[in-house]
């Protein structure tokens, strides 16, 4: 894929954002000099992304695991298909999910459709939270199984813009 | 490792969205949090430091920008970290878990398009010579916010 101009600008803006800024005084001034634009149009590029929706969020990044939610659980559901998108969205609704997408199954071995996250701060609240979710969208019968972490290797940011570098992907 | 006292945990919860877009964001958050802002820019480092802060920068859409898969792997667990230390290698690899499952290794992989990310998981299964379940997004339901931090 070969870029130029604004597409270019903006791909390796994205790829600051999702590294991080540097943390200093006047982090958007130091990105449009590594980019070698004005500061301010990286702020309105930055605005532009947000009211397309391409920016979910930005700001502090969380690990949740170091502020004490250690009990990430992936749950997975064998949900019908005409009602996946109905329990999905009742199911982000809940405080808990901090996540909710569905997926593909991937038959024999991983009959699942629907994943979300919960986060809770021990094994055996975040357990309740599913508990909560079963008997809220009547989930009793629907197979699903619920995946703790047990180590993280690595958590930082994704990688869709272009590095600082420019040599976009290794 | 120091606690956090009440302006680190007001740090962590209440600029996870929407950072003020102006030169000198670290000012805006200074006076939110009543501290200088060198104060707030020597402890988002440190917090950084600590690995209570990923980064300053945003989430993005999932489908929006770039290409992206959830990735499950079937390792021995004698195997594990050598096989999760070959998958981080790669540029562009996320949310590496170890999980309670016989697909017990999970990550994220990004990447610009999605011919760069085909060739990421080729390469990945001909280092590890593993397989790699592919589970991309198809339909989100979930508006991620960041979410409210409980203390207690």
């Amino acid at each position: 894929m070969e870029l130029a101009g604004d597409d270019l600008f903006r791909m390796r803006l994205i790829g600051w954002l999702s590294r991080g800024l540097p943390v200093s005084a006047t982090p958007y001034e130091d990105i449009a000099r590594n980019l070698g634009c004005n500061e301010v149009d990286v702020l309105n590029a930055i605005q532009e992304l947000r009211e397309q929706n391409i920016i979910k969020r930005d700001g502090i990044i969380v690990r949740h695991g170091k502020v004490g939610y250690h009990a990430n659980a992936m749950c997975v559901w064998d949900i019908p298909d005409a009602s996946v998108a109905d329990i999905g969205r009742k199911m982000a609704a809940f405080e808990f999910v901090t996540l909710c997408y569905r997926r593909p199954r991937k038959l024999p071995k991983w009959p699942y459709n629907l994943f979300c996250m919960v986060h809770g701060k021990s094994r055996d609240k975040t357990l309740g939270f599913v508990e909560e979710l079963v008997q809220a969208l009547e989930l009793e019968d629907t197979p699903r199984d619920i995946l703790f972490s047990t180590r993280g290797f690595k958590q930082l940011g994704a990688n869709y813009g272009i590095s600082p570098t420019g040599t976009g992907v290794a | 490792m120091q606690v956090l006292d009440t302006i680190d945990k007001h740090l962590l919860n209440d600029f996870q969205q929407e950072f003020p877009l102006q030169s000198r964001p670290y000012q805006h958050l200074g006076q939110r949090l009543g501290i200088s802002e060198e104060e707030v820019i020597s402890r988002v480092g440190r917090l950084q430091d600590e690995g209570y802060i990923s980064r300053v920068g945003a989430v993005f859409t999932p489908g929006k920008v770039g290409a992206s898969v959830l990735a499950a792997m079937e390792v021995a667990p004698q195997e594990i970290e050598n096989v999760a230390s070959i998958i981080n290698e790669f540029d562009g690899v996320n949310h590496n878990y170890e999980r309670e499952h016989a697909f017990n290794l999970w990550f994220v992989v990004t990447a610009p398009d999605e011919a760069s990310l085909a060739a990421i998981l080729a390469s990945m299964r001909e280092k590890t010579g593993l397989d790699i379940m592919e589970l991309p997004l198809l339909e989100p339901f979930h508006l991620d916010l960041g979410f409210e931090l409980q203390w207690n």
